[in-house]
């Protein structure tokens, strides 16, 4: 039986102090790892005799504006499939140079997510065979998920701010 | 005294036909009424025009209008739920087929409507335009429901607002989505413009500036 706690050891063992903030919300292990070492982490997670995190369920970002330095968060849902058991970590990363090792070498769906992750939020993942919009225009000059840009559309002409619940007298 | 009893009359003839009609709430059709096929049926109203000892004198825009307003072929551009609901105006049920529109086409070449149908997201705009492209003249095209008229609720980044934006647009349906009555009422109004289309609008400058304004030719 696969236990957190078993598999919490055998990464402290194996990385030591790099990997932090461990927790388990609704009881899923979660830990944060130092971005240089994604791979390294993703590879001894997937190698192991005993953890076989084999599949990579999701892969995303976040942002968070206010965390000076490390801006964007990119997370790695991991499945074991043998053994039917989850973690999840987070790399984190500035918003200057958003540089992140792909994983598209160690699991096939990376590809697909981390294109859709580059089209949305702007994380290059370095590495990945194709990284190139997916579903937005390629025409778009923008992260559309990052904070700073609006959510509505700016080239709508006849919708009216208060209509939606925006400002206007409704405030 | 006379009042009492007619009203007495009116309470019994009441009764009787709740007993009649409204106790049989699983039974229908038990005495059906005969369709009036003399009443029920219509036939397009003839233009205006000159008639006397076997002749009929009228406008060639007028009998080529009567024409095309009958026999309009859609072009369904369904993308959401509007589109289940074309659907059902297609069925049995509504059937579009009573205004001559049965003869749905998914070839633009062929056909007269462009019927969008469903949110446009702005990735899907060049696809939409190219059907309308393709299409030959003369064409309408008619926007069902919110998203397709305005963007609808999707007030965001990846969201066309309005089909109006990259092509023409001659009928508005509002809804969200609108319900199959509400699609019919436009394709009628397609088919009053079509109805009362001069022969020469097409060919005509304001015409050409509007298909201008969208980059059209």
């Amino acid at each position: 039986m696969l236990t957190n706690e078993h598999i919490k050891n055998k990464l402290i063992e194996k990385f030591g102090d790099a990997l932090t903030d461990f927790s388990e919300p609704y009881g899923m292990l979660t830990f944060e790892a130092p971005k240089d070492l994604n791979l390294k982490v993703m590879q001894f997670l997937f190698d192991d005799a005993e953890l076989r995190f084999q599949f990579l369920t999701d892969l995303q970002a976040v942002h968070y504006p206010d965390n000076k330095g490390r801006e964007l968060a990119v997370v790695y849902h991991l499945h074991n499939l043998a053994d039917n058991v989850r973690i999840r970590f987070k790399v984190f990363t500035s918003i200057e140079q958003p540089d992140v090792y792909t994983a598209t070498k160690l699991y096939e769906s990376a590809n697909w997510m981390e294109r859709e992750t580059y089209d949305f939020f702007g994380i290059n993942f370095v590495g990945h065979p194709n990284l190139k919009r997916i579903l937005n225009v390629d025409e778009m000059d923008y992260f559309p998920m990052r904070k700073e840009f609006p959510l509505e559309d700016q080239t709508r002409v006849d919708k009216d701010d208060e209509m939606f619940g925006r400002g206007g007298s409704f405030n | 005294m006379k009042l009492l009893s007619l009203d007495f009359v009116i309470q019994r003839s009441l009764s009787n036909y709740q007993i009649e009609f409204m106790s049989r709430p699983v039974q229908y059709n038990v005495t059906p009424i005969p369709a009036d096929i003399n009443n029920s049926l219509q036939v397009a109203p003839m233009p205006a025009g000159h008639s006397g000892e076997g002749f009929f004198a009228t406008k060639l825009e007028s009998v080529v209008g009567l024409a095309r307003a009958n026999s309009i072929w859609p072009l369904p551009f369904a993308t959401s739920c509007c589109g289940i609901e074309f659907m059902a105006t297609m069925g049995s049920h509504y059937d579009l087929a009573r205004f001559g529109s049965e003869r749905v086409g998914f070839s633009p070449r062929q056909c007269d409507l462009l019927m969008v149908m469903g949110t446009i997201a702005k990735k899907m705009g060049p696809v939409l335009k190219q059907v309308y492209l393709q299409m030959a003249e003369p064409r309408w095209v008619i926007a069902v429901g919110a998203c397709a008229s305005s963007g609808g609720i999707f007030d965001t980044y990846s969201v066309l607002q309005g089909i109006d934006q990259i092509i023409p647009v001659d009928v508005y349906v509002p809804g969200c989505p609108p319900r199959p009555e509400a699609i019919i009422d436009g394709v009628i109004r397609i088919q009053e413009l079509i109805h009362n289309e001069p022969l020469r609008r097409r060919n005509s400058e304001h015409y050409k500036a509007l298909l201008e304004s969208y980059g059209i030719q």
